[in-house]
């Protein structure tokens, strides 16, 4: 009796917790397909009377949403291909090369890291206005090519690659380049992924970073645009959630289908160097 | 030797992106913090002049910025032990052997934290309308006055501490679900053999040997949410009455607002500055917890 209870509460709880975290992500989505103006009435309805697709072609038709959702496209994927190949190489080369200073260099940017990002910001834009590259695309890419976390989570994973395997290769006179190309990157597959997803979620999300240099419209990614959108239609409440999804929704796709690889490399990027 | 000149190979491209847009730039704004660089040294760079620690000095004598800090404080003391708790909270329900489709609950629970920041304030700035809002239309329902969430200074810090828990709860969950996992089940058989309650297995196993976990989560937590800005940003614009500007807001209005970047410089080191301070001595405190 005792056990059935205790089983009928942690359960009950696991719903309640659920439904508050799943709760505001249905709601953007009911509302997405409400006709403007319904979700302002009283009682708040939860359930659109009737769906419409009409807040999405207003958005795609007239507020630019296709061009957003393109450049958030396009530089999540540059940025995710940039950062794999960069972060890859450095990894393995602190894994795996000896090379003289090698674990000091090592410490050193993982001192970096307690330096939070925002503090190079301002002179960042300096420099990239000094080099033709605010308001570019490539302004939002180029600093996010390497990071410190990428090259911890592939060195972290690349020290399990046997030496044996390398050192035979190198007797057979294979060259290194080819050694990381043709043996290393096929055992590094699974972080390949990992780094991959976790890469292209931080450029989606990215807020900061693009508010800053994105100084015209025609390269808003989704966040900003959507920013911008929301204090313009600030009584649009339809159209803004039809707005959220669009840019919620393929990360959450993403998630959903590569999670596995996700939560492996939350657990060990949080594990202590 | 040829391995030397190989690893060096390797590593170019990515030392070369971290010290030209990150390392570089951070040197650059201590420099630049020591400077008046403004609009019109952004136009002519001639007009620059160098005024030492005088940006420090004038932020230190202004109130927004002693409110800055007190509300990036409060978000802070209440927001982390707040988040750490619902993180813990709900690692420990995912991984009581009584709980039924841990997998779906594990993926619903963390789905808020692989969210759009920014869609999902703006989703929060319409559940806690004042007028039209579900929040307040639940909370009518249960006899309480309707409450102007973003619009009452009082409040305004309060839900976008609540969002904050409710968007990041997910990922130190999943951390804690690990540590939880790595407790050896004979601790707890022992325990209960020696009849300890449910509470006190907690108190003496479950905690203790969550110790190092909390300590590192905790750290790291404190260290994000130091850095408020887009919150604010999407949900209130610092407003009402300044009640949410936080340091990072600050920065960002001074520098790329008004393009006072000098001032705005000596803002983001003097958060670094405080970050650093308090996360060292949160690690100093939990090594020394450690010794005794």
């Amino acid at each position: 009796m005792n056990a059935r209870l205790a089983k009928a509460m942690i359960n009950g709880l696991l719903i309640g917790v659920a439904i508050v975290a799943l709760l505001p992500l249905l709601w953007m989505l009911s509302v997405s397909f409400m006709t403007p103006g319904e979700a302002s009435s009283l009682p708040p309805p939860l359930l659109p009377k009737q769906a419409t697709w009409a807040n999405y072609r207003e958005l795609f038709t007239h507020a630019g949403m296709a061009r957003y959702l393109l450049n958030s496209l396009l530089v999540s994927t540059a940025i995710t291909a940039l950062a794999l190949a960069i972060n890859l190489m450095a990894g393995y080369a602190f894994a795996k090369l000896r090379f003289a200073g090698r674990e000091r260099l090592f410490q050193v940017l993982l001192g970096a890291l307690v330096i939070p990002a925002q503090v190079a910001m301002l002179p960042l834009f300096l420099l990239l206005k000094y080099l033709g590259l605010v308001n570019s695309y490539a302004g939002v890419i180029v600093p996010a090519m390497a990071t410190i976390f990428g090259i911890f989570l592939v060195r972290q994973y690349a020290r399990t690659v046997p030496d044996e395997l390398l050192e035979a290769a190198r007797i057979d006179g294979a060259s290194e380049l080819r050694i990381f190309v043709q043996i290393v990157l096929p055992l590094l597959k699974p972080i390949m992924v990992t780094l991959a997803i976790f890469t292209f979620l931080a450029a989606w999300n990215d807020f900061m970073w693009p508010l800053i240099v994105l100084t015209g419209q025609e390269h808003y990614t989704l966040p900003i645009a959507l920013a911008s959108l929301s204090r313009e239609h600030v009584q649009d409440s339809e159209l803004m959630m039809a707005g959220s999804v669009v840019t919620v929704l393929p990360v959450l796709l993403l998630f959903l289908a590569l999670q596995r690889y996700y939560l492996q490399g939350l657990l060990l990027g949080s594990v202590k160097g | 030797m040829n391995t030397q000149r190989a690893a060096w190979l390797f590593l170019a491209p990515a030392l070369m992106v971290l010290g030209l847009f990150f390392l570089l730039p951070v040197f650059a704004a201590l420099l630049l913090s020591l400077t008046d660089y403004d609009l019109y040294a952004l136009a002519d760079v001639g007009n620059l002049r160098f005024v030492a620690l005088g940006n420090y000095w004038e932020l230190l004598h202004r109130p927004l910025f002693w409110s800055a800090l007190g509300n990036t404080f409060y978000f802070v003391v209440i927001g982390v032990p707040l988040s750490l708790m619902a993180s813990l909270g709900a690692a420990l329900l995912l991984h009581s052997p009584l709980a039924r489709m841990k997998p779906f609950f594990r993926t619903a629970l963390f789905a808020p934290v692989v969210t759009t920041v920014v869609a999902v304030a703006v989703i929060w700035r319409y559940l806690f309308n004042t007028k039209y809002g579900l929040v307040n239309y639940a909370l009518g329902s249960i006899g309480i006055h309707p409450v102007d969430w973003l619009g009452d200074p009082h409040w305004a810090m309060p839900t976008i501490i609540l969002f904050a828990v409710w968007k990041n709860f997910g990922y130190n969950m999943i951390i804690f679900l690990a540590g939880l996992q790595a407790i050896p089940g004979d601790l707890y058989e022992a325990a209960r053999i020696d009849g300890a309650s449910a509470p006190r297995q907690f108190w003496h196993i479950t905690l203790p040997m969550l110790k190092p976990t909390l300590s590192m989560v905790g750290i790291l937590t404190v260290a994000g949410y130091f850095q408020l800005f887009a919150e604010p940003y999407v949900m209130t614009e610092g407003g009402p009455l300044q009640s949410t500007v936080s340091v990072l807001y600050l920065m960002y209005e001074e520098g790329f607002k008004w393009w006072n970047l000098g001032s705005a410089s000596a803002v983001a080191f003097l958060l670094f500055v405080i970050m650093f301070a308090v996360t060292a001595t949160m690690f100093r405190l939990s090594r020394r917890g450690d010794e005794a």
